[in-house]
């Protein structure tokens, strides 16, 4: 049983490892050498100059902007998205008639789900281009003409959406568009997984409650809730990661990519902006090497965080 | 990450049949609030849908206006008459038939590749004790919390250096777009596979070899029909991931100086809106989003349930 294991281990192995190695390990080491550098880019010269690139990075004006923009997204994603999908999925799940408040789905929840999770299937730069339209700055845009029509926006002054930087509630008015199409977008896929933890959980905790007295509402939040604590938690450390890749939404919508006046950088943008428009690759590899930083403590912060015993049932 | 109980082949989405439990007996009591509680549910319920169909009714709708009628009647949902021409302009501006194509080799071969590298890597890797196992395993692993963006500068830069010692390796090439989609798809793949390759019994695999099928034979023959369910999964994830993919053919399939540009569908809706393409041809703009929206819309309902399964499914590992 022993011969030719090593053998056959090393075959399996080689392709994948080498290509993730060259790929995408590499790029990663690199952008640590690099971000020691003066690299320009474009010519091959190379000065080491130490931690320069990152003392110019802790006073950047705009690095503070994205890391700013970052936290934004990373608080309100998560927060909204996963309140809205539970709000849906207990609607779909308990909120149907039956005298138990156990699991059995309002009529046509079937079809809800499916509706719901369109967004997932689309790709993000079709919704954002799509978004656009309904973004438009005048009463040919979708929401404008809707809004002029109940005569809730001025047809003078139509909204300017993804191009107005002024700031609402402290935040710049262009991020709270953003965040709106990434609760659309979200909103149907975590209702779904919600949905089956919730249908996954015995029907006869819900008929103690029930034979307790307890209402739909209490048993929601003192029985359901808690036992979709796995779930959400995993839902909070995927939009976690959605809420760092706002970029696509960023790159297609915003004027100059990270616009206007700066009011939607978000690291990525950042990145793409000081590598390739000002051609200073060392100096973006020094931002690479700040965001990876910024990942992996936000992951640390969410392993403790989520970490708890399960519940088994 | 791995915290839930719910394996991906059992992630169902289908709606489970009412319970008849001991008949209806607190039915008089409640049953007006029943009714309450019902219609709330869907009235939540209607406005999230029409929030989330009408744009893209509207987008459907728009494709068949001519401009004057968007310009005139932006809102409608109801065209004046069926302009089929806005599509076959939309068509041929957007190179619609290279992009499918471009599209098809690209995902397809990324696809097959991602599920047969990343399933050898995660079967070895999960039922092989050898030096090192742990450290491979851990490596990918690592690459499941970084952004690719992180890595923007020194891929642009490698695939540029490499395509001038090897030029299917260079910018602008299937093959180099095909190896970097696998590669950047490995890491989820050998984590969703290493976990579902663990849970097949060994007996079958003891049993396969004492009848003295090789390790390799053992593999195709055996363990990979038998993780079907996890394959279905996470082979879904990877063409919807894979066709959604933006950032690494913007950043890597800039045609070098004279050639065709080889875009895929993401990308391409990107020229079309961002750069150049239907700039005042609103028409042509919504016949365009209409043709790279409806394709997936409609495998998706026809496969509505594999697709919800395998999704949260391959999350909730």
């Amino acid at each position: 049983m022993r011969h030719g294991k090593a053998r056959f281990v090393t075959s399996f192995l080689f392709l994948p490892v080498l290509l993730y190695v060259f790929y995408v390990l590499w790029p990663y080491a690199q952008d640590i050498g690099y971000s020691l550098t003066n690299w320009g880019g474009y010519s091959d010269t190379q000065e080491f100059v130490g931690l320069d690139n990152y003392v110019r990075l802790v006073k950047d004006e705009l690095i503070r902007k994205a890391f700013w923009h970052s936290v934004f997204f990373l608080v309100t994603v998560p927060v909204f998205t996963i309140a809205l999908a539970l709000l849906f999925a207990f609607l779909l799940n308990v909120g149907g008639r039956g005298s138990r408040a156990g699991v059995r789905g309002v009529w046509g929840s079937h079809v809800y789900k499916v509706v719901f999770f369109f967004p997932q299937v689309l790709s993000l730069v079709l919704v954002a281009i799509m978004w656009q339209a309904i973004y438009r700055g005048d009463e040919q845009g979708l929401l404008n003409g809707l809004l002029m029509k109940i005569g809730l926006v001025d047809p003078e002054k139509p909204l300017q959406f993804v191009a107005d930087p002024s700031p609402f509630l402290g935040v710049p008015t262009v991020l709270w568009w953003l965040l709106l199409i990434a609760v659309w977008g979200g909103t149907g896929f975590y209702m779904v997984l919600f949905s089956a933890a919730m249908q996954s959980i015995p029907k006869d905790i819900f008929e103690a409650a029930t034979l307790d007295g307890a209402t739909r509402v209490k048993t929601f939040f003192r029985i359901t809730l808690p036992l979709l604590r796995d779930s959400v938690s995993v839902a909070w450390v995927y939009l976690g990661f959605i809420a760092l890749d706002m970029y696509a939404l960023v790159y297609v919508m915003t004027p100059s990519q990270g616009g206007p006046d700066h009011a939607s950088e978000v690291f990525a943008s950042v990145i793409n902006f000081t590598a390739f428009n000002k051609g200073q690759f060392g100096y973006a590899c020094a931002i690479a090497v700040a965001l990876g930083i910024f990942t992996l403590l936000l992951a640390a912060v969410q392993l403790r965080v989520t970490r708890r015993e399960r519940i088994e049932y | 990450m791995s915290t839930t109980t719910t394996p991906p082949s059992t992630g169902t989405v289908g709606v489970q049949p009412a319970p008849s439990g001991r008949g209806r007996s607190g039915k008089q009591g409640s049953s007006v609030g029943d009714v309450a509680v019902s219609g709330f549910s869907h009235l939540f319920l209607l406005v999230w849908g029409a929030m989330v169909v009408l744009p893209l009714l509207w987008v459907v709708m728009s494709s068949f206006k001519t401009d004057a009628e968007i310009i005139k009647n932006p809102l409608s949902m109801i065209p004046d008459g069926l302009h089929w021409d806005n599509f076959s302009r939309a068509w041929s501006n957007g190179h619609f038939t290279d992009v499918f194509l471009d599209t098809v080799i690209i995902v397809g071969g990324g696809v097959f590749f991602t599920m047969l590298l990343g399933s050898m890597a995660a079967y070895v890797l999960a039922r092989y004790e050898f030096p090192g196992n742990r450290i491979i395993y851990y490596l990918f692993l690592a690459g499941l919390t970084l952004p690719v963006y992180m890595a923007a500068v020194p891929l642009y830069k490698g695939i540029d250096n490499m395509g001038r010692i090897v030029p299917f390796l260079g910018h602008n090439q299937y093959v180099m777009l095909i190896l970097v989609y696998v590669a950047w798809s490995l890491s989820f793949t050998v984590f969703f596979m290493h976990s579902f390759f663990r849970t097949l019994p060994s007996t079958v695999a003891e049993a396969g070899l004492v009848d003295g099928c090789s390790h390799s034979t053992l593999f195709f023959r055996v363990m990979l029909p038998m993780a079907k369910p996890g394959l279905i999964s996470i082979g879904i994830f990877n063409v919807i991931g894979q066709w959604n993919q933006w950032y690494l053919p913007v950043l890597l399939m800039q045609p070098q100086s004279g050639e065709d540009k080889k875009a895929p569908i993401a990308q391409a809706l990107i020229d079309l809106s961002v750069n150049q393409g239907y700039r005042s041809d609103w028409s042509g703009m919504f016949a365009g989003l209409t043709m790279a929206m409806l394709p997936v819309l409609a495998v998706y309902i026809i496969f509505q349930r594999q697709v919800q399964a395998g999704l949260t499914g391959s999350i909730t590992k």
